[in-house]
């Protein structure tokens, strides 16, 4: 019943958005039935949390342990079931979803003006998409839910894309995304059915059930090459180099309130995937494949550090700094302890929550300052309100300092990593000098220096500081108590852990 | 005992007040920053009296639990041992006299713009940062701070951030001790490896049996700590960013780069001493370090026109004397100049401070000169300071701090590192009592208006007697925490070195009068050749430090972001794909053209081929 209210508001809440706008467009109504439907998610969700079970049962037992589980039958001929689960990973992921939802939607207030229910329907839609995929746990309606979320997605990148572009730059942009995601979307479907099949041929039963594909062997060279299938899906998302040609360009193009850069943050929470679907499924090809992927994690760390220091417009830095933060995701999923999967989790939250904020904070100053261009801008510290320490807490953050959950992401990553991977982990380290780089030239360039003129060019909006200071302190709380998300999540960061280990030995011993 | 939390809370409760409410009035802004302060010290004292009360054994408070990831485990605890407590005493002792002082200078530096409460906000967040870092009774935590005072020293190099060159001096410190951090970073993941904890007494306890002595292991571990030490504590080849940070306030140059946080480096090895002494050849690199910085940092201290620059190579300087004692063996020696250090340092650089108001913002010693006069406080002041620093004998605490050091180095067999460091004690009397000739003797060339008030008087005058032989009989409760100093020699051998010593110092007084009372004929006319003009300005820029890393790493950097301003090389590769695909499409779409002669030339050519294949194949 819960899975299904989760799964389901953001979708109804859609529908009501866009009824609001037949006839009269009423914008402030679809705003508030927006802004509900999230907060639908989101405090359930709360309740989860706090009442949930998730201790670590010290029992890596092959069923995950679902927290809850609904399935019902949907295409039983191939095996198909309309099967949602929940436990403290999707419980994590939804939350954030939720949370960015309530956000993008208050980020969109100022700026989003023409087809306000349209607007919000499409937001909703994907957001709903994105839940779906973090409850499906079957891998038919995992992959709907994957490629239902690009279509609203679409057309908002689209039709509500930068203000500046004229129409076809962001349909350009919004096509590019598309491309580039449904390609790898492609490569996924084949590899789900590859699996399928082959679970068929050990078992004799068609089921795209994933507590029973768990069972499959898939050891060997088709289990590696199912194995790339997922991993090229989630690599294009995450997205790390060389696939990330779209980020740039559609987060670039995307509307400067900062909504669709939300989403988009939520659409490449591919580490999700990684981590729910390419670990567990393929442990042996995955621990074949690590030092594959903890490479372009090294190259995405770096490439995306120096890509972000080149960059002159804020959002387009803020896209690139991202791909360096999913380069410690990446090196840290496929170091594959505990304790790295903990600091993947972390550093996913936290990444998400402070390059959100940097999107919207560059979408409150291109509304107050009308560009985002780095080299007409400058000296503004001491003129926009409370807008520039904001900046300056969460570009601090996105560097890494401690007491953010940012610190602790990267450094978690690197502590469960080094056992196994001094030398990447050396590497990776030495990523975190760039970040400082091109993090604080960000503010150099925006805030610090002459002024042109003296006086205050606008302050804060009462909702816009609400919103900032909830984001520092989801981002002190992860970083000062990170117990709170580690405690909910250790359950499955510990099962993943222990079946990629075994799938380590089983690798070490064939090789 | 438990109050020992409330030394981080008073301050932090102070950054949060003022950060929330920029906007407040000055006087709002100078209370609470400095009460905040005021009000960790006396907690300060009041957990010193407890603790020797009770004992004087190692406190723990758990705050919380902090991490707790399977095996990983970290508390945010606070440590409270005799080192700790030494530490904590400097920050918020000195601490609050210099944010005392500071409600004084800011007045006058900041002339009515706004900008007080974000000022006190970064300085009672540091005092956090600092406190934390001392206090941290594991690495993570000690790099919480660690990473939080990088920060706010950060925020206030750049201040005045309208100024380019400032926001340039700041974004130069932070990198460069963020270099310095990742190795400490990494030096932290080796540890956690190799020890299974990153609690430091557990590690120190267990150093011996876990480390083999002089190993691999040991050695990395040392080094790794060691870079991060030189990173905080501008030793070579990390100190670059020490002489340009002066573009902060003076008060700032005070606290965090004079008294506190650029001996965290000090405090950390010093922390960590059980790794160092795995660790001999990194621990013999420590002391070689130290010297070679004091030299060179002296070296630049005489060539600096600026008052402030001319400090901060002091400091620099006897940072390495720190280091140098840290190397040779002498844990506590090192321990008591940094707290000596502390006093006669902060109480330079707010006369410093003092005096640049006074003039006007003039920072330039040359415009100065016959201050005497005009600033007796002042110039009583700086003389106190500059004496200890000089390491005057007997009335001065440096005597018996810095002295000690020189000592130690010889008596236990460093005779070529204690050859550097008298060397570099003539060097430092010299640059030193240079400051004072230029500044307070001579003719007067500029207009100057003494400071007043209690908040101006009292932190200099209190720093003033610390730095005198007063100082120096506090006695620090070291001994359980640190090896003794195990120097054993005869008594008359002591006497003989430590005599030298101060004629070393005497004898750069009576240079330094030579060439800088009255006309200084002599140092025009060697400055003014060629070579003169060479050597003083290879000294001046730091000995040409900036030039190389400019061209070795900011340089190549540059060059290799410009070449990605304009194009994403990696998908310009991949961008081949969609114009293989249109160029595919373009190809194909020719074919369907639609005229029935170029589908019929196209079908008997294929059958062409067909044939000639069928003949022949």
């Amino acid at each position: 019943m819960l899975l299904c209210w989760l799964l389901f508001i953001p979708f109804i809440g859609g529908l009501a958005c866009w009824a609001t706008s037949r006839g009269r467009d009423n914008a402030g109504l679809a705003r508030v039935i927006a802004f509900l439907s999230m907060a639908a998610v989101f405090v359930p969700a709360v309740v989860v949390w706090f009442t949930g079970d998730f201790s670590l049962s010290g029992d890596p037992s092959i069923a995950p342990a679902w927290q809850y589980e609904i399935a019902a039958d949907w295409i039983s001929r191939f095996g198909i079931e309309f099967h949602l689960a929940l436990d403290g990973l999707s419980l994590v992921m939804v939350m954030l979803a939720s949370v960015l939802g309530m956000l993008s939607v208050v980020a969109s207030a100022s700026t989003v003006k023409s087809c306000v229910g349209v607007f919000h329907a499409n937001l909703l839609w994907t957001l709903g998409g994105v839940i779906g995929i973090f409850l499906a746990i079957d891998l038919f309606l995992y992959f709907f839910f994957w490629e239902l979320m690009l279509i609203p997605m679409y057309f908002l990148i689209a039709l509500w894309g930068h203000e500046e572009n004229d129409r076809s730059t962001n349909t350009a942009a919004a096509v590019k995304f598309f491309i580039y995601t449904q390609t790898s979307g492609l490569a996924m479907l084949a590899a789900i059915l590859g699996l399928v099949f082959l679970h068929y041929d050990q078992s004799g039963v068609l089921t795209f059930d994933y507590n029973q594909l768990l069972t499959t062997d898939t050891s060997g060279a088709f289990g590696m090459v199912l194995m790339l299938g997922f991993f090229l899906a989630f690599a294009v998302k995450l997205p790390a180099v060389p696939f990330h040609g779209w980020l740039a360009d559609t987060q670039a193009n995307a509307p400067t309130s900062g909504a669709v850069d939300l989403s988009g943050i939520l659409v490449k929470t591919a580490a999700y995937g990684l981590l729910r679907f390419a670990l567990p499924l393929f442990p042996e090809a995955s621990a074949n494949f690590a030092p594959v992927a903890m490479t372009l994690g090294l190259i995405s760390i770096y490439y995306g550090a120096v890509m972000a220091f080149a960059q002159n417009d804020i959002k387009r830095l803020i896209s690139y700094s991202s791909i360096s933060h999913m380069g410690f995701v990446l090196v840290g999923l496929y170091a594959g302890t505990m304790l790295a999967l903990q600091g993947v989790v972390l550093q996913v939250l936290a990444s998400a929550v402070s390059t959100a904020a940097l999107f919207i904070l560059a979408g409150q100053l291109y509304e107050r300052m009308g560009t985002r261009d780095m080299r007409a801008l400058g000296g503004l510290f001491g003129r926009l309100g409370a807008l520039p320490g904001f900046s300056l807490v969460f570009v601090v953050a996105s560097l890494g300092m401690p007491a953010t959950g940012n610190f602790l992401g990267e450094f978690l990553i690197l502590f469960g990593a080094f056992a196994a991977h001094p030398w990447f982990v050396v590497i990776a380290a030495g990523g975190m000098i760039l970040a400082a780089v091109y993090a604080l030239y960000m503010m150099h360039r925006v805030y610090w220096g002459n002024p042109d003129a003296g006086g205050t060019i606008a302050t804060m909006r009462v909702r816009e500081y609400t919103m900032m200071m909830a984001l520092v302190l989801i981002t002190l709380i992860l970083g000062l108590f990170p117990n709170t998300v580690l405690h909910v999540t250790q359950t499955v960061t510990h099962d993943i852990s222990s079946w990629f280990a075994a799938g380590v030995i089983a690798a070490a011993q064939t090789s | 005992m438990s109050l020992l939390v409330f030394t981080l809370i008073f301050p932090l409760l102070g950054a949060i007040t003022l950060s929330l409410f920029p906007r407040m009035s000055y006087g709002a802004a100078r209370t609470i920053g400095t009460a905040s302060v005021g009000l960790a010290a006396f907690t300060t004292a009041l957990v010193a009296i407890f603790w020797s009360a009770a004992g004087g054994f190692p406190f723990i408070q758990t705050l919380w639990q902090w991490i707790d990831a399977g095996d990983f485990q970290v508390n945010f605890s606070l440590y409270l041992d005799g080192l700790s407590l030494t530490m904590l005493g400097v920050i918020t002792g000195v601490g609050f006299l210099i944010h005392l002082f500071a409600a004084w200078y800011m007045v006058h530096d900041l002339e009515g713009k706004p900008g007080m409460a974000r000022f006190f906000a970064y300085m009672n967040l540091f005092i956090v940062a600092m406190l934390l870092l001392v206090l941290g009774d594991n690495l993570l935590l000690l790099y919480l701070g660690w990473e939080g005072v990088g920060l706010c020293s950060y925020l206030l190099i750049g201040y005045y951030y309208e100024t380019p060159a400032n926001a340039w001096a700041a974004f130069k410190a932070f990198i460069i001790t963020r270099i310095g951090d990742v190795f400490l970073a990494i030096g932290l993941f080796l540890l956690y490896v190799v020890f299974g904890t990153l609690n430091i007494q557990a590690i120190l306890h267990a150093a011996p049996s876990v480390l083999a002595q002089g190993g691999t292991l040991a050695n990395v571990a040392a080094l790794m700590v060691l870079l991060g030490a030189c990173g905080k504590s501008a030793q070579l080849p990390l100190q670059t960013w020490l002489a340009d940070a002066m573009a902060g306030p003076t008060p700032v140059s005070a606290l965090i780069h004079a008294a506190t946080m650029v001996t965290a480096g000090v405090y950390l090895i010093a922390r960590t001493y059980g790794l160092f002494l795995m660790a001999p050849a990194v621990h013999e690199l420590v002391g070689i370090i130290g010297v070679v910085t004091l030299v060179i940092a002296g070296f630049a201290a005489l060539a600096q026109t600026d008052i402030k620059r001319a400090i901060a190579y002091s400091t620099m300087s006897q940072i390495g004397y720190m280091f140098l004692a840290l190397g040779v063996g002498a844990w506590q020696a090192a321990i008591f100049h940094l707290m000596i250090h502390a006093f006669f340092k902060s109480l330079l650089f707010l006369t410093a401070g003092s005096v640049i108001i006074a003039c006007h913002h003039e920072q330039n010693i040359f415009k100065m000169g016959g201050l005497r006069k005009k600033l007796p406080f002042d110039y009583a002041m700086f003389v106190i300071g500059g004496a200890a620093l000089s390491a005057l004998p007997l009335v001065t605490a440096g005597f018996y701090s810095k002295d000690a050091i020189i000592w130690e180095a010889v008596a236990n067999g460093h005779g070529f590192l204690w050859a550097f460091a008298l060397f570099g004690a003539l060097i430092t009397s010299i640059y030193t009592f240079r400051l004072i000739f230029v500044v307070f003797h001579g003719e007067a060339k500029t207009e100057a208006h003494a400071g007043q008030g209690l908040a101006h008087h009292l932190p200099l005058a209190v720093l003033a007697v610390l730095s005198t032989f007063i100082g120096a009989m506090i006695a620090l409760p070291l001994d359980d925490v640190l090896p003794h100093d195990m120097a054993e020699a005869s008594h008359w051998v002591e006497l003989f070195f430590e005599i030298l010593a101060a004629l070393v110092a005497l004898a750069g007084v009576a240079i330094a009068a030579v060439l800088f009372l009255g006309s200084r004929k002599t140092v025009d006319t060697v400055v003014e050749s060629h070579q003169g003009q060479r050597a003083w300005q290879l000294f001046h820029g730091g000995l040409g430090f900036d030039t190389l890393y400019d061209r070795v790493f900011v340089r190549p950097f540059r060059a290799t972001a410009r070449a990605h301003e304009k194009r994403d090389w990696i998908e310009t590769i991949v961008n081949i794909v969609p114009a293989l695909t249109r160029g595919a499409n373009t190809g194909l779409a020719a074919g369907q053209s639609g005229r029935v002669r170029a589908y019929a030339m196209i079908m008997f050519a294929g059958a062409a081929v067909l044939l000639a294949l069928l003949m022949f194949g």
